[in-house]
């Protein structure tokens, strides 16, 4: 996992994130503190797993500190309770994806550690994919 | 309240130099100033100096070169708009009295490639989000959505800005290129081509502040600076330059831009009616238009429109960025706002030659990026 404490990998897997208990306010990751209010200890949470696509595009060249494979998909999906996150796609064709398509989340492979094991991390594929 | 003037500028021009250091560079943007000024040693009581790869002490580094210290010599680091955090330092001090004339430069030498960012955890590099292009590419779509801005748009306002550079001998870029040119050019993150970002380089400039009563030996016209502001992000906005994880599903939390733009007029008692010349943030092609809504050029949506009527290209009524932008010139982080103040203190003076906008006598200055740090700079004659 590219970091504890970011996602679940279980089935379905979950974003971790947090509910302020003074605005109602919904923040991923999790934090101390509320980022709209200032208020300390929200709430943790699961957020929706489910969401919508509010933006895309594909990174053609790996960035600084990425080790995985390119192209790859990056966009914003929008979920229930006034969220939007960004996040990995697993669709690197920005052609193939439209506006306010379902998107669902899901745990992909980034890259192998020099002890060889894979590291995971998470992204949204259109619902229904295989 | 006493007011403040720019009496001397200076730069070293932005490119790749190979073994020219960020100190020399800034010895050579901070004499030029000081000439111009008619400053010399003992001349100025502080010196900021903006820079956000230049390492521990880069102010000193110059300022022990020519041997002028004994000040205080603050580096001030606030992304790609540092320059714009020193000059709103250096304005302040002047305007509550603490000194009567104050340095203000910046030097940068930017690695090669995608600029790595300290601003990233490690997990988000690994993961492949630390991809700045990548946002860059995630707004220029949502402006296409909510502005009707076309790649045609995009690729014009490279045309525009490189057409405008070929005047300017202190730009990186000096060549026009046309639209089939930009949109022959590699997609890097759909929809921005390689052509539609600006190349991060090296250079330095320097501007020399006075309060307004000081006699002053310095030539030219001397121009005044009405406003100097800088405001960070509020949270909320996903694409928002602070590159947070996640939003909300509200678009009308004001941008840093618009904070910093409107705290600007209202310093200066002016309005973006008011303009006659922008120098504003490029860093890709999309960035600019943004920005044209930001500050209130147009009306939300109406970017595309205007570049379109040619208001923003030189001859326009309100030409933006006829330095060449960053999209000519580079980006030297922590020199470019202050570049775009040397520019506009040229044009207010009228020496711009074949890139000067006839007449210009209010003008504003734009830069935005990692923090998120907005900075809004107005200067009049
Ligand atoms: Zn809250």
């Amino acid at each position: 996992m590219v970091r504890p404490g970011l996602f679940t990998d279980g089935d379905p897997p979950a974003l971790l994130g947090s509910r302020c208990t003074a605005c109602g306010t919904f923040h991923f990751p999790r934090h101390d503190t509320c980022p709209y209010c200032a208020a300390e200890g929200p709430e943790a949470v699961e957020l929706p797993s489910r969401g919508t696509l509010w933006a895309w595009t594909a990174v053609t060249a790996p960035p600084p500190g990425y080790e995985g494979a390119t192209p790859y998909g990056m966009g914003v999906v929008e979920l229930p309770h006034g969220i939007r996150v960004i996040t990995r796609l697993t669709v690197s064709d920005p052609g193939a994806l439209v506006f306010g398509q379902s998107m669902e989340l899901c745990v992909v492979p980034l890259h192998t550690d020099d002890e060889g094991n894979d590291v995971i991390t998470f992204a949204f594929a259109p619902s229904g994919a295989p | 309240m006493s007011g403040v003037v720019i009496s001397g500028v200076g730069m070293h021009p932005f490119g790749r130099f190979d073994g020219v250091s960020t100190t020399d560079m800034g010895v050579a943007a901070v004499r030029a100033a000081l000439a111009e000024a008619g400053v010399s040693k003992g001349g100025f009581q502080a010196a900021f100096c903006a820079t956000a790869y230049g390492g521990v002490a880069t102010g000193h580094k110059v300022l022990s070169r020519l041997g002028m210290t004994g000040m205080p010599i603050v580096d001030v680091e606030a992304g790609c708009a540092s320059g714009g955090a020193a000059l709103m330092l250096a304005a302040g001090a002047i305007r509550a009295g603490q000194y009567d004339t104050v340095l203000v430069f910046g030097t940068e030498k930017m690695p090669k490639g995608i600029i790595r960012s300290s601003f990233f955890e490690p997990w988000q590099e690994e993961a492949g989000l630390a991809a700045t292009p990548a946002f860059f590419g995630l707004r220029a779509q949502r402006l296409a959505l909510t502005s009707g801005v076309t790649k045609e748009h995009l690729a014009q306002v490279v045309v525009k800005n490189r057409r405008h550079g070929v005047a300017n001998l202190d730009a990186m870029y000096q060549k026009e290129v046309t639209a089939d040119q930009v949109l022959a050019s590699r997609v890097v993150c759909e929809p921005l081509h390689l052509f539609m970002l600006c190349s991060p380089n090296e250079g330095a400039a320097a501007v020399v502040l006075r309060r307004d009563d000081v006699s002053s030996t310095a030539a030219g016209t001397p121009v005044r600076l009405a406003a100097a502001v800088l405001r960070s992000h509020l949270p909320g906005a996903v694409l928002s330059e602070s590159t947070p994880l996640s939003g909300l599903t509200d678009d009308t939390v004001p941008a840093p831009t618009t904070l910093a733009a409107r705290a600007a007029f209202e310093e200066a008692g002016l309005g973006p009616e008011d303009l006659h010349v922008v120098e504003c943030q490029d860093t890709d092609a999309a960035r600019e238009l943004l920005s044209y809504e930001e500050i209130g050029l147009c009306a939300p949506g109406g970017s595309g429109a205007l570049l379109e009527s040619g208001a923003t290209t030189l001859g326009g009524r309100l030409p933006v960025n006829p330095s060449g932008g960053l999209l000519s010139k580079g980006e030297p982080l922590g020199a470019s706002a202050l570049g775009q103040a040397v520019e506009l203190v040229r044009q207010l003076r009228g020496e711009c030659g074949p890139r000067q906008v006839e007449g210009a006598t209010t003008a504003l200055a734009h830069t935005v990026g990692r923090g998120a740090n907005a900075g809004v700079v107005i200067l009049t004659r």
